[in-house]
């Protein structure tokens, strides 16, 4: 037996729980992370030639200098607040939805083109009839890997994957023949002011978006912690065996919180174009599903953290916009910084998830 | 060993232990989970140094500080979880890292020979070119014990060696220890169960919290002393006030068939069972007989291919678990850490499992904090489950903690029928007293009880029938004393002749 192996194995699984564990350091943990990217991104930067100084105070400036640059990083933030509360949530039932992109795309064309159809309905009915629309497509495209994985057992990253492209040609393929908008882009009629999210401050796009992603972190936390719901959702994702013990029903509870986490990633699709670009556009989603992902896995295993997570997100990327247009450093940088920041802090999570679920299993096999 | 002390921060794992034992000696290390025997036996093979103490081997001071200076020093240790790579051969995994040579290549035929000869010599039969995922798990035992007397090992430490052996296998591991004996060897055997102790030893030394309680010769010991060195106290079952059983019959099996993987025979081939009130019905066997699908059809987690399962006198066959435990039945799973439990779950949120939506604990699909966290401290304080606190995860208890709050959790469910498959399992002495205490409490409360156990003394102990399985099948069914231990250990082997 090679013991220093067994050892050191023993002693980076200790550092790893470290970082798992819970609560005020997991958050220095994070913190730690984004410094250390930034530092390689400086580094970066200085050997491409441009200057570290400039870059990063335009970063900064660009994320939290003043109104509009706050207001642009929580519009950026704001996709990636439903999306990684949507990947988040399905983590808390053992499911890992790779599928927030596509429902992503079918929410926001639901809810680009049902507003339309309800012209003479008030506003606020319009409105919460488009979200509504939003939230149910994106339910009905997390139901199809919920069903086959409770039915089938098909495996929902598999599905979740290929559903995306469906999504997103299917939509596309909607535009261009029933709902394109008379001109010379393939993209829905702009929606008219009552049918938009009420803009939160005037002359930003920040929108009323932002509000209803907080207050759905807020209510999902509260179905976790609280419900029977919530009970069996997290009894399913952390030892399904038990939950069918318990009488839980297993094929339920997949297939429902799938469901609720397809909802809530159609209502970033929802916000977009409620809320941002007014109308649907095919394409228009730079990842904000697969970004939801790495929000999700940095939040771990607290829904409440996805708000930091998605706001770190949407500064890179605010900041980022700035340090191109203002010191000409190409965005494909800030793009690495932010893959350095998802290597430090999800690598060591996502192999701490690998190690407690290795342990417990071998556990499991000590005492049988 | 002379005065070892090892703490693990603030426990004390082993405290001033002294420990001998002799050449051509079978020495019991006996005591309960956690007692520190492992630990002792961890320093002894070079797992962990101790903070102080000595260790003499052969009378010399020995410095151990890696499981290759014990090997040097003739020390060999088969672990309880083994340590084999399942896709080499049987002579592979012995040879692995002392590979015999020739001309730099590696001599897999004197390989061969050597083993061929230790294991003729001790009666450690095994074929060197079966694969190690292929052989069973006593045969599995029998590699790591050649491995380590290949090695040279004159001092043989086996950590619970029995844990994992059908009676018959713990027979032929007996052998197998008094031919070393015969040879000089020195065996140090870890255990927590008293029979063997008994049978097999020469001397035992008895550990408990970290220390030495006592060293006896096991001729001049007996069981009910062993006992109470291990636990402090003595343990008298108590089991009085007994309500006498009742003609009502509360669970009942109608020719319960589980067909097995195409090809293969069936689980369980019908299987008839009735259990009344006030009665405890035990079903004896070798594990892997049929028990797992037993108690999964009796719970439904597991439909029955033919047959009726009817709990007091309503037809549920086909209902779902929820369904047929909300009916009045009280679960204690085999597998705890699979089924009992949510490991990462607070001990509150695991003491409503299987109850979380009754009207009691939720109302409009919200769980009543207050209510659980209440129900859970009850279940704390009346089934002397050891915790910090209810919010701390129940993986981090002991098994025999995390056991007591499965059965405090099943056994305050409102129930008529019990469930208790292999319920003291992996329990040291005073948790398996503990809950086959309630479990009799339970008949004595006119509760109808199923108790499927592969330990042939608990079922003895607490049934009033006894029906044996074999292959899926019911094959003999009588009241308990119209056996005797003899004839239980045949049936369980399928041999139904020689009753």
């Amino acid at each position: 037996m090679d013991l220093s192996g067994d050892r050191s194995s023993k002693l980076s699984k200790r550092s790893i729980e470290w970082l798992a564990r819970p609560g005020f350091s997991r958050f220095m943990y994070s913190a730690v992370a984004v410094l250390l990217a930034l530092l390689i991104g400086a580094i970066l930067i200085g050997a491409s030639g441009y200057s570290v100084k400039e870059a990063y105070y335009n970063l900064f400036m660009g994320a939290f200098g003043g109104v509009y640059s706050l207001a642009t990083t929580v519009v950026m933030s704001t996709p990636l607040l439903f999306t990684g509360l949507a990947v988040a949530f399905a983590f808390q039932c053992g499911l890992f939805n790779v599928g927030a992109e596509g429902q992503l795309y079918v929410g926001a064309l639901a809810s680009a083109v049902v507003p339309l159809a309800l012209g003479g309905l008030p506003p606020v009915l319009r409105v919460t009839m488009g979200l509504l629309a939003g939230a149910g497509a994106g339910a009905a495209f997390g139901f199809v890997p919920g069903y086959l994985k409770a039915k089938l057992g098909a495996h929902e990253v598999i599905t979740t994957i290929m559903l995306n492209y469906v999504a997103t040609f299917l939509t596309t393929f909607l535009v261009k023949t029933y709902f394109r908008d008379p001109g010379p882009v393939d993209q829905t009629v702009l929606l008219p002011l009552g049918s938009r999210l009420p803009e939160l401050i005037s002359g930003t796009r920040v929108s009323l978006g932002v509000i209803i992603g907080v207050l759905a972190v807020a209510l999902l936390n509260q179905v976790i912690r609280r419900s029977v719901l919530g009970y069996e959702i997290q009894a399913v994702g952390k030892n399904p065996h038990a939950a069918e013990y318990g009488g839980v029903n297993v094929s339920a509870r997949t297939i429902q919180a799938m469901m609720i986490s397809g909802a809530v990633a159609g209502l970033a699709g929802s916000a977009e174009a409620m809320g941002t670009l007014y109308r649907f556009i095919p394409y228009f989603s730079p990842g904000y599903g697969f970004t939801g992902i790495a929000v999700a896995v940095i939040a771990g295993e607290s829904l409440w953290a996805v708000i930091p997570a998605a706001l770190l997100f949407g500064a890179l990327q605010s900041g980022g916009q700035s340090m191109q247009l203002f010191a000409g450093i190409p965005m494909e940088l800030m793009t690495m910084v932010q893959g350095l920041v998802i290597l430090f802090v999800a690598a060591p999570a996502l192999a701490s998830m690998l190690i407690k679920r290795k342990s417990s299993s071998e556990e499991g096999g000590g005492r049988a | 060993m002379e005065n070892i002390t090892k703490r693990f921060g603030n426990v004390v794992a082993n405290d001033a232990v002294d420990f001998d034992a002799s050449p051509g000696e079978i020495h019991c290390l006996l005591g309960e989970n956690g007692a520190g025997k492992s630990t002792l036996m961890r320093i002894l093979f070079g797992l962990c140094r101790a903070d102080s103490g000595f260790i003499y081997v052969n009378g010399e001071p020995a410095t151990i500080s890696c499981p290759r200076d014990a090997i040097a020093l003739g020390i060999g240790m088969v672990h309880q979880h083994f340590m084999l790579a399942e896709r080499l051969t049987v002579a592979e995994n012995i040879i692995a890292g002392s590979e015999p040579r020739r001309h730099g290549l590696l001599d897999y035929e004197r390989a061969r020979q050597k083993i061929a000869e230790v294991s003729q010599r001790y009666g450690l039969a095994v074929n060197p070119d079966a694969m190690v995922e292929e052989i069973s798990v006593g045969q599995q035992q029998r590699v790591e014990i050649l491995k380590a007397l290949m090695r040279g090992a004159r001092v043989l430490i086996l950590d619970e060696p029995t844990a994992v052996l059908t009676p018959p296998e713990v027979d032929e591991l007996f052998s197998v220890m008094r031919a070393l004996r015969a040879s000089g060897t020195t065996i140090i055997f870890i255990t927590h169960k008293l029979k063997e102790t008994m049978e097999i030893s020469d001397r035992v030394t008895v550990l408990r919290d970290g220390r030495t309680v006592g060293v006896e010769k096991t001729s001049d010991a007996t069981s009910d002393g062993l006992v109470e060195m291990m636990v402090g106290r003595s343990l008298p079952i108590h089991d009085d006030h007994r309500a006498p059983a009742q003609d009502i019959i509360s669970l009942e099996l109608k020719d319960v068939s589980v067909a097995g993987r195409k090809g293969s025979r069936a689980r369980l081939s019908s299987v008839n069972l009735a259990v009344r009130r006030g009665e405890i019905l035990g079903i004896a066997g070798v594990d892997g007989n049929g028990q797992l699908e037993l108690e999964e059809v009796a719970t439904g987690l597991r439909r029955p291919s033919q047959g009726k399962l009817i709990i007091n006198g309503q037809d549920v066959t086909g209902f779902d678990t929820k369904r047929i435990r909300d009916k009045g039945v009280a679960y204690i799973p085999s597998d705890r850490l699979k089924r009992g439990m949510v490991s990462p779950f607070s001990l509150a949120r695991n003491s409503v499992l299987g109850m979380q939506h009754s009207a009691h604990f939720s109302t409009r699909g919200v769980l009543q904090e207050d209510v659980v966290r209440e129900h859970a401290e009850s279940i704390v304080d009346l089934y002397d489950v050891r915790a910090e606190s209810i919010d701390q995860p129940i993986g981090s208890l002991s098994g025999g903690n995390q056991q007591k709050l499965v059965v405090g959790r099943e056994l305050t469910r409102p129930h008529s029928v019990v469930i208790a498959a292999q319920p003291t399992r992996g329990l040291d002495v005073g948790a398996t007293h503990y809950i086959r205490e309630q479990i009799l409490a339970s008949r004595n409360r006119g509760k109808a009880v199923l108790l499927i156990s592969a330990e042939l003394d608990e079922i003895l102990e607490l049934s009033d029938r006894i029906a044996v399985i074999y292959e899926g099948q019911i094959i003999d069914v009588r009241r308990a004393g119209q056996y005797t231990e003899r004839e239980l250990g045949l049936l369980m082997t399928g041999q139904r002749n020689g009753v």
